[in-house]
């Protein structure tokens, strides 16, 4: 059994396919519109507005510490939906195969979907699996793309930010690019750092309790808190203000990024968020964010400013200043 | 001691500032010779910070920017070559050689690795056989000696099919160069740290004495570099030329014995190309006849096109500290870290890479 891998065959249409949709996937992501296993899902009508998000997801290693591809996959649309203040209800996955992949790593992954959906409360409603040959994708590729609704009274865009805003962050950056680095081949650092994949739909939904009046919320995945920081304030035409003391990077973390030459600012986290919120709510917001979990390190790190729309200012923590720039280029490690 | 929250502490921080400002008596230029020590400048916002006291330039201390347009096209050769395995460090992975770059030849097909470390490649070696696997050994004296211990692994595990493309190169030779050449007026150097952990401080003794210039072995986290100035600044109020050595927690004067001593064992001191600064005698490191049998060059036919330097790119006068990355007219236009034209414009650690990130210019 263990030695099972996936075949040409497991994508082919034909009884592998069956048994494989019908003895891994559909017994995991059990659910009536699931269960009619029509080419479409149908979906129920709501008065709700509608947010409608999708995502491709490859890692590598696809196992990291605090967790894998398929939590990535669920969390990270939740997420991105939860950033229009929406909560997540139905959720499509695609699976794209390498030949000779691990069916137990598979059933690894599935389950850990299945765990992710059911935390986050989503239902996976649709979903296609196609397997290529040896070398054409690197083991797994997962995409999946989610409907969420959104809540009444609230609407949060990256356009929102206003000046008066104070910019608000939920933890530490940096955690899960660490992690996941530290986990590469040739890389052999000892570090307790875990990833910090985790759905932010609780976290976004007390927010949203205490003041509706959020006006941007993001998730710095890709590209980090410096890219982030930068498209809002250039989509709401705000300069942004950024005290460097404020933002928490954990040791372990600063130490990786000396050693190969990254800068925190712009690595990737998946479950963090910024939230530019009215001065007048912000300590009710920060506050609700404090008793989560997932925001117990939140802080307040800047503000918005008239000067420099566009622009994002940091204030260094030894009394200097750069502006945050966008992430060019690829990170590289360097030499020396 | 954690060695990172201490010396990045900000009341410190603002006493040395103001130390700074009290001691100074007039603008001076000081050159910090390696890219980290860019990086921690404009990270920080040390240079503006003390733009009223000091005027940071920046010098050649990024070792993928002075590699020079044959070097990297020699490189490119050696990974179309049927059946090698290229390992290189992250950094060199984006340089621009003059009609393609190792990425654009890793689309196409070619065998290149990153590798994190030299003995990586060695790894390597050992588990494809029937490939040579060439290192792009590339890099100052503080990464010369992994090199050379990669060298002596592979030498003692009898391995035919490892190679090492050298071209690394030596910190104090270039300096000299820099001076010889006239063009820049400099009042410190904030020698490099790591360099100096192999080195010592002995090997900038010439340019106190010779140039009355005062040097100073500088750390990379911001109260080191902060501290360094202000000992510079000292030096050249109370009149010294002198080397010191800020970074104490790394660096002794007599630097690494057992690195010096493995350097020597597998090197020997050659002339070599940089770009932007031509051909400095006795400034890189070539393989001694002991260990010919792991040079790349004198192991492979390769067939290398007619190297060109990219049009319009002033790289060559930014590594030698005469102009600034602002007064290039391809920055962050034509060249910029997704589609560089020059190689500043490429690693971390290079001049313009780290001006276009951390836009020391605007408010």
């Amino acid at each position: 059994m263990g030695r099972e891998k996936i075949l040409l065959a497991h994508g082919s249409g034909g009884k592998l396919s069956y048994e494989l949709i019908k003895g891994l996937f559909l017994s995991a992501f059990e659910n009536p519109v699931l269960g009619e296993l029509d080419d479409s899902a149908r979906l129920d009508p709501v008065e709700a507005r509608l947010a409608f998000s999708t995502d491709s997801y490859t890692v590598k290693p696809l196992f990291f510490p605090g967790g894998d591809i398929g939590k990535l996959a669920i969390y990270g649309t939740v997420n991105d939906l939860a950033m229009a203040g929406a909560s997540a209800k139905y959720i499509s996955i695609s699976f794209i195969i390498e030949e000779g992949f691990s069916l137990d790593a598979l059933r690894d992954i599935v389950d850990s979907i299945t765990q992710a959906a059911k935390h986050t409360g989503v239902k996976i409603v649709t979903g296609d699996t196609k397997v290529v040959e040896k070398g054409e994708a690197d083991q797994l590729f997962i995409n999946t793309t989610g409907i969420g609704y959104i809540r009444g009274g609230v609407d949060i865009s990256g356009r929102n930010g206003q000046l008066g805003d104070l910019v608000l962050l939920s933890g530490s950056i940096g955690d899960h690019s660490t992690a996941v680095l530290s986990q590469r081949e040739g890389f052999q650092f000892q570090t307790d750092l875990r990833s910090d994949c985790a759905s932010l739909h609780c976290l976004v939904k007390e927010m949203l309790d205490a003041s509706t009046k959020i006006h941007v919320l993001r998730d710095p995945t890709r590209g980090g808190l410096a890219t982030v920081l930068w498209e809002v304030a250039n989509a709401s035409r705000v300069g942004i203000v950024i005290e460097e003391e404020r933002v928490k990077v954990r040791e372990e973390v600063r130490g990786v990024c000396d050693l190969l030459g990254f800068d925190p600012y712009y690595l990737a986290n998946e479950g963090k968020l910024v939230a530019l919120v009215p001065q007048s709510e912000a300590e009710r917001v920060l506050e609700a964010m404090r008793e989560n979990p997932l925001g117990r390190e939140a802080m307040i790190i800047g503000r918005t400013v008239e000067e420099n729309p566009g622009r994002v200012l940091l204030k260094t923590g030894i009394g200097g200043h750069r502006l945050l720039e966008p992430l060019s280029g690829e990170l590289l490690p360097r030499i020396c | 001691m954690k060695y990172l929250d201490e010396f990045r502490d900000r009341r410190l921080a603002e006493a040395l500032v103001r130390r700074i400002a009290q001691t100074s008596s007039g603008r001076l230029n000081l050159m910090e010779v390696c890219g980290t020590h860019t990086v921690t400048i404009l990270r920080n916002g040390i240079k503006q910070l003390l733009a009223d006291e000091t005027n940071l330039i920046s010098g050649p201390g990024c070792p993928v920017c002075v590699t020079s347009n044959q070097d990297l096209d020699k490189a490119i050769a050696m990974a179309r070559h049927q059946g090698v395995i290229l390992a290189s460090f992250g950094d060199m992975m984006n340089v621009p050689g003059t009609s393609s770059n190792l990425q654009k030849e890793r689309a196409g097909g070619r065998d290149i690795r990153m590798v994190y470390s030299a003995m990586d490649a060695v790894k390597s070696a050992k588990a494809n056989p029937d490939k040579k696997v060439i290192l792009l050994a590339i890099g100052f004296e503080t990464t010369a000696p992994t090199i050379a211990s990669s060298i002596l692994e592979a030498h003692k595990q009898g391995l035919e099919n490892f190679l090492v493309f050298c071209i690394h190169k030596l910190i104090p030779p270039a300096m000299k160069a820099l001076l010889e050449m006239g063009e820049i007026n400099i009042d410190g150097f904030i020698c490099p740290g790591h360099v100096s952990a192999i080195i010592g401080s002995r090997p900038y003794q010439f340019i106190a004495q010779n140039y009355r210039i005062p040097c100073v072995v500088t750390g990379f986290e911001p109260l080191d570099v902060l501290q360094a100035i202000y000992m510079l600044i000292l030096q050249r109020r109370e009149g010294r030329c002198g080397v010191e050595i800020q970074y104490s927690r790394a660096v002794r004067e007599e630097g690494n014995p057992t690195a010096s001593k493995l350097l020597g064992e597998v090197f020997e001191v050659c002339d070599a190309q940089w770009r932007g600064l031509g051909m400095i005698p006795g400034s890189g490191l070539k393989l001694r006849g002991k260990y010919e049998r792991f040079d790349a060059l004198k192991n492979l036919e390769l067939q290398i096109e007619d190297s060109r330097e990219p049009q319009g790119c002033i790289c060559g006068e930014i590594l030698r500290g005469i102009k600034e990355p602002f007064e290039c007219k391809l920055f962050g236009e034509r060249c910029n870290p997704e589609d560089p034209v020059g190689p500043c414009m490429v690693s971390s650690e290079g001049t313009c890479a780290a001006y276009y990130k951390y836009n020391p210019r605007s408010e």
